[in-house]
């Protein structure tokens, strides 16, 4: 680092964004699709065509359903993502009498019945894949993520002291300039979206802080679940005195709404049908900015207020409100759009900065007709992640529909799907040259994106036409989508296939150039 | 020619390997002791603090990442960090002897 400052952050930039850029992309694109996790849930379950129904009536029908199908529970819970989810999550804890393989969980719709839909984890894979991947231990999954994340956070702000004139970025877009293009690129979609990305990856660190820093309660706290206890209280049902009926729970539910001002989220029922009940109802995900609930909790018999739970002070009401605004929970239709959007532009300037990588290092290439073993495979992995992801996630939404409905383990399936797909594409970009490999697969992607809407449209009766005529949003605006993202790839393909053939006789240019604005 | 080239390569590497062990787990180390200096200096309560300081430290552990790779002098980068880390746990660790723990 002899040089100057900003040749210095621009080395930090390019090698902290390609060492983790790959695992990024992943990130980024599973989590801009869980913005829409509750819709992609709502379209991989076709068989639950209920529509939400307001607050207290459904936690009413829930526990009129737990006191049928588990009425020896110590506890019942039952939680609903929110006003966009048609279903709720019902768990409970059986009682010392229930054999040790007896349910605890179920889903229900919104009129309190047990949804009867294939088996699938839905959204919530996507979800979860974006900090917990998979087949490895959660623990050690939310390091490499984090890790990750700081990375991209030293990317970012290495690559804003990089810039020369970072406002005329905003407006420049060359092109079919080759490198240049690529570099515009990326400079368009980070500059322009700056403020979401630099909020997007200090928030996802937040989102996991303590697991990453648990030094800050250690200083306080030398029992680190007495500051648990104070931050996310949850009681223990007390000793059984003897059994009183359950209070009905929707007037309670109505009362919490009414002293909040927003919606419940969800209801934990301890102790039901003794004397010690208790009913504690919490504000939902989508009440509010932060995510740090309110509760109130009655009494299970009498219904009198027992205790409440207001979350209070700056850091705590800071901390959930930069957690709120990762997730977006909070968000109606139009910002969800643009929180997805700004997801997409996120992705694109992780592609377009993986690609540049190559892009810029070909022209020095002492042989190009044989590049070094560290530029192959970095552009063997710009394929199988680039492409490779979005084309697994089309195989998981395609899996949905073809595996067996009635199968046992499906939902495991459809994930092996997923990776096996991804692998796939791997192990393809592997074995074919660098350049035929990028259309191939883009033209694969594209394919099978096309193919979601097509094969929804022969398994199940609410194809697009249907769902577009019934005013069905979700279905269509899924199947609009994956049309949509097929387009995008499809024109990637063609438009690296024109380069790749165009400069072939020219001889001088070189194929993966090509491709020459986003790809993601 | 070339074994100057590989004699500067090797040196090169050497550098980068030190910023980075600077940038990575000495780092970890240093923004530990100051996230634990800042929640006990924090004022108001003991969970608002401990809250307070674990937001501020992403800041805190990216601005040393940036700063292993921008100074001149890894020598000078390392006992600087070192000294920053050893000045904030003797600070951590007094007040807490002190002030105990929740």
């Amino acid at each position: 680092m002899k040089n100057g400052f900003r040749q210095s952050m621009a080395w930090l930039h390019t090698w902290t964004g390609l060492l983790l850029g790959w695992l990024l992309f992943a990130i980024f694109v599973t989590g801009t699709s869980s913005y829409f996790q509750e819709e992609i849930t709502a379209w991989m379950t076709p068989e639950v065509r209920s529509v939400p129904v307001d607050g207290p009536t459904r936690f009413a029908a829930a526990t009129r359903w737990l006191e049928r199908e588990a009425p020896g529970a110590s506890e019942w819970s039952v939680y609903s993502a929110g006003k966009r989810a048609a279903g709720m999550q019902l768990y409970w804890v059986n009682g010392p009498d229930a054999p040790a393989d007896a349910p605890t969980d179920a889903r229900l719709d919104g009129a309190g019945r047990k949804t009867e839909a294939r088996e699938t984890r839905g959204g919530e894979f996507l979800y979860r894949f974006h900090y917990d991947l998979y087949y490895i231990n959660w623990y050690w999954a939310r390091w490499i993520v984090g890790i990750a994340a700081m990375s991209m956070l030293v990317a970012i702000l290495s690559g804003i002291v990089t810039h020369k004139k970072i406002i005329a970025d905003f407006f420049l877009l060359r092109l079919g300039k080759g490198q240049r293009s690529w570099l515009d690129a990326h400079n368009a979609s980070s500059v322009l979206f700056l403020p979401f990305i630099l909020m997007i990856t200090y928030t996802g660190l937040v989102s996991l802080a303590t697991h990453y820093m648990p030094w800050g309660i250690a200083a306080n706290y030398a029992d680190e679940q007495k500051f648990a206890d104070a931050t996310f209280p949850w009681p223990a049902p007390a000793e059984r005195v003897g059994p009183a009926p359950l209070i009905a729970v929707a007037p309670l539910v109505e009362r919490a709404e009414r002293t909040w001002g927003v919606g419940a989220g969800s209801v934990r029922i301890l102790n039901p049908g003794d004397r010690a009940a208790q009913i504690i109802v919490s504000t939902a995900p989508d009440s509010g900015m932060s995510v740090r609930q309110r509760s109130l909790t009655f009494d299970g018999v009498t219904g009198k207020v027992v205790g409440a739970h207001n979350p209070s002070g700056a850091a705590t009401a800071t901390e959930g409100t930069m957690i709120g605004l990762h997730a977006g929970r909070f968000s109606n239709g139009v910002l969800r759009t643009l929180y997805f959007l700004s997801g997409l532009a996120g992705c694109v300037m992780v592609a377009t900065g993986l690609i540049l990588w190559t892009v810029k290092r070909r022209a020095k290439l002492a042989d190009p007709e044989r590049p070094h073993f560290g530029f192959r495979l970095v552009e063997k992995l710009n394929i199988g992640a680039i492409a490779g992801l979005p084309f697994a996630m089309a195989v998981y939404f395609l899996a949905n529909r073809l595996l067996p409905v009635g199968e046992a383990g499906r939902s495991g399936r459809e994930i092996a799907a997923f990776f096996i797909a991804w692998g796939a594409v791997f192990v393809w970009s592997a074995v074919r040259p660098s350049a035929l490999a990028w259309i191939e697969a883009l033209a694969m992607t594209a394919g099978a994106f096309a193919a979601v809407p097509l094969v929804n449209a022969l398994t199940t009766d609410r194809s697009l036409v249907t769902s577009l005529g019934s005013g069905d949003w979700v279905f269509a605006g899924f199947d609009t989508a994956m049309l949509l993202i097929a387009t995008g790839f499809g024109w990637a393909a063609a438009t690296a296939r024109r380069r790749s053939t165009g400069s072939g006789a020219a001889g001088g240019k070189r194929p993966a150039k090509a491709l020459s604005t986003k790809v993601a | 020619m070339s074994r100057a080239v590989e004699v500067l390569r090797g040196a090169r590497w050497r550098d980068i390997a030190a910023r980075a062990l600077a940038a990575v787990p000495l780092n970890y180390a240093v923004t530990s002791t100051i996230t634990v200096l800042i929640a006990r200096i924090l004022p108001g309560s003991a969970q608002q603090a401990s809250i307070g300081a674990t937001l501020l430290c992403f800041i805190i552990f990216a601005g040393v990442a940036m700063t292993a790779f921008a100074v001149r002098s890894v020598s000078r980068l390392w006992v600087g960090l070192i000294t920053i880390g050893v000045a904030a746990g003797l600070a951590d660790w007094c007040l807490i002897a002190w002030g105990g723990r929740l």
